[in-house]
């Protein structure tokens, strides 16, 4: 397998298309995006292409969201399966605590109230007490789910509709192309990617997720470090939360779940390693987009459920495996 | 995975010192089985009827999640992870309920042979996949989760009704005596014709060395990759089993996967198998799988939300394996 990839490579054409994709990532994910809208143009020549377009984008930005909590803590070697129940959680109690526009921020503030709690406690357990991140967030986020299952059974019989500023927010769209998701998701995304280019909190993201030992020896707090990453883990989940229960009209404790794997998979697909120290948000968006684009191209296409999970999964691993292939050898 | 912290040794904080040198490895098995026993007892005095029916249910209850612990147990000891198991399950599950449907009892013992080749095929798919295309474990069985399940609900979008007497007549019911339910007694041979051979065989030795040392492992001449596609095998093996515990029991093919592959995350690190790889073994994975299913139990019982079981079930798998860190931190530096 060795003799036969260093042919491949000798070719000059080829190796340096591989060496550019290895340097710049991004290039061939948008390709790869790009392909996949321009299969849908030719699939459905006639249909409504903007309307599409800004279709794909809200249902992509809080898949992007939970998708950029898994980034962050994945630079630092962990991941966050906690993300789902907490945004489900405060969907939920955004929309139960909401009685009129007067309540609006009161609700939201206690929903990231609790979850930046939960964060807390989640960089508490990774960071102090050493907990594997894996087994801390499932461990949380059964501990949440069944808290919001409890609160759910209490407020049962009051009202809990989705507020419609939420509503809004998540699924209405200006001008037949601008989803008003992006007014939260755009500071999100230049909070996040300025945060990981330009701050010393990124470096150090990736300096502990790189080596740990290294960093140690640096003189970095790593706890101090966690800590924070997981509160804005778990903050930036509420905002997927939110989002997603405006998208759908829907408030319920599991509303997030669909979406937690899909979420690794994103940052897996934007170039992200799991094992830390390496990806970054921008990637991420990209890996979003493509599933996003993916899931409706093949509904679109008339795949049914079954073809579009195995195709789904078949992605995953083959992107999956086109990075490792860039990136193990230089 | 790195940055583990095995739950080893024993969870008492008093007197660990003394009790951390006198106890070996299998100090976290024997506390388990106490605490199974334990919980049994508490169990019968907070409900006097509960006897011989209690722990049929029991055993009927924790039968699919033990086999699914058991393929987590697998493939965690031999560093990896699998997020498909409950994909795989509901795969074997939906073919095994697909292909028996309307047959006689002979073709059915030839479709359960068939589903379990199915489930080793599937399970060498992912461990190839994985040393192939030298993706992370997880990332690759995260992917192949869809994929399984995928083809699970290819076959019917819906449950398929297939009960059959004999394979019900497997689980459900005592064997001897009425405290010795059917269902432990094919969870012991399970253990006893798949486990124990496989610990005392070469690959068992691989397994366990390519977990804790894969270039230890390498350098003493274990093949890393062929050791590590042969464990997802036998996960798929055992998921297979699982799969088709839930045909015999629920006597139907769901094309939906269950809430397993997390749950046997949790079962496995409950059970005394460390995350990092190499340690642990088949027996503390089943007896946590059997105390949370008890802890649930004694909650109906006790009148509790049913929900509190959930908070519980992730207050103690946080729990556990904050204390055994501490231990161990406290043992490195003593």
């Amino acid at each position: 397998m060795i003799t036969s990839r260093a042919t491949w490579r000798n070719q000059p054409a080829i190796a340096g298309v591989a060496r550019l994709f290895r340097d710049k990532p991004l290039i061939p994910l948008l390709i790869l995006l790009a392909a996949l809208v321009a299969a849908f143009a030719i699939v459905r020549p006639g249909a409504d292409f903007p309307g599409f377009i800004a279709a794909q984008i809200r249902t992509a930005i809080p898949l992007a969201i939970l998708a950029g909590c898994q980034t962050l803590v994945m630079l630092t070697g962990g991941i966050d399966l906690s993300v789902a129940a907490t945004g489900s959680m405060a969907g939920f109690v955004a929309a139960s605590l909401y009685t009129g526009p007067n309540s609006l921020l009161l609700a939201i503030g206690v929903a990231l109230g609790f979850a930046a709690l939960i964060g807390a406690i989640n960089g508490l357990g990774v960071g102090v007490f050493r907990v594997h991140p894996l087994i801390m967030t499932l461990g949380l986020g059964l501990v949440i789910l069944g808290a919001a299952n409890a609160y759910q059974l209490q407020v049962v019989r009051t009202r809990s509709g989705v507020p419609p500023e939420l509503r809004w927010l998540g699924s209405a769209t200006e001008a037949t192309f601008f989803p008003d998701s992006l007014l939260v998701f755009v500071p999100v995304a230049i909070f996040i990617i300025v945060m990981l280019r330009g701050t010393g909190f990124g470096r150090l993201l990736y300096a502990v997720g790189d080596n740990p030992i290294a960093a140690r020896l640096s003189g970095v707090k790593s706890w101090h470090v966690l800590l924070v990453l997981y509160v804005i883990s778990a903050l930036l989940a509420a905002l997927a939360g939110f989002l997603v229960s405006g998208l759908t009209n829907v408030a319920s404790v599991t509303l997030v779940n669909p979406r937690l794997l899909p979420s690794v998979a994103a940052a897996v697909i934007g170039g992200t390693s799991i094992f830390g120290g390496r990806g970054g948000f921008a990637g991420t968006i990209v890996g979003a987009l493509i599933l996003t684009v993916a899931d409706s191209l093949l509904s679109t296409l008339g795949y049914p459920e079954a073809a579009r999970q195995v195709l789904f999964g078949s992605i995953i691993v083959a992107v999956a495996a086109f990075y490792a292939r860039l990136t193990t050898e230089s | 995975m790195t940055a583990a912290s095995p739950p080893t040794a024993t969870v008492r904080p008093g007197p660990i010192s003394s009790i951390r040198a006198a106890l070996g490895r299998d100090a976290w098995v024997a506390g388990l089985a106490v605490l199974v026993v334990l919980l049994l007892v508490f169990t019968r005095s907070i409900n006097p009827n509960y006897g011989a029916s209690g722990i049929q249910s029991l055993a009927v209850n924790v039968l699919p999640l033990a086999f699914a612990a058991l393929a987590q147990t697998t493939v965690v000891i031999a560093g990896g992870i699998d997020l498909s198991i409950a994909s795989m399950m509901a795969l074997t599950n939906m073919v095994a309920a697909t292909l028996m449907l309307g047959r006689t009892d002979d073709i059915g013992v030839a479709v359960v042979v068939g589903v379990l080749v199915l489930g080793v095929v599937i399970g060498a798919v992912n461990g190839f996949l994985i040393v192939w295309t030298r993706v992370a474990d997880i990332i690759v069985t995260l992917a192949m989760s869809f994929v399984w399940a995928g083809f699970a609900l290819w076959i019917a979008q819906a449950p398929v009704r297939s009960p059959h007497e004999w394979l019900s007549g497997l689980v459900n019911g005592p064997v001897l005596t009425e405290f010795l339910p059917k269902a432990f007694v094919v969870l012991a041979v399970a253990v006893t014709v798949i486990w124990i051979p496989l610990r005392l065989s070469r690959l068992g030795l691989a397994i366990y060395a390519v977990g804790s040392n894969p270039l230890a492992a390498f350098r003493s001449g274990v093949s890393v990759g062929r050791t590590k596609v042969l464990a997802y095998a036998l996960a798929g093996l055992f998921a297979a089993i699982g799969g088709l515990a839930l045909s015999a029991i629920t006597g139907q093919g769901n094309p939906l996967p269950g809430g397993f592959t997390l749950a046997s995350v949790a079962a496995v690190v409950l059970g005394g198998v460390s995350l990092a790889g190499g340690r642990g073994g088949a027996v503390g994975p089943i007896l946590a799988v059997m105390v949370l299913s008890l802890i649930q139990t004694d909650m109906t019982f006790l009148g509790l939300n049913s929900n509190l079981a959930t908070v519980t079930q992730g207050v103690i798998l946080i729990a556990v394996v904050v204390l055994g860190s501490l231990t161990q931190r406290r043992r490195a530096s003593a």
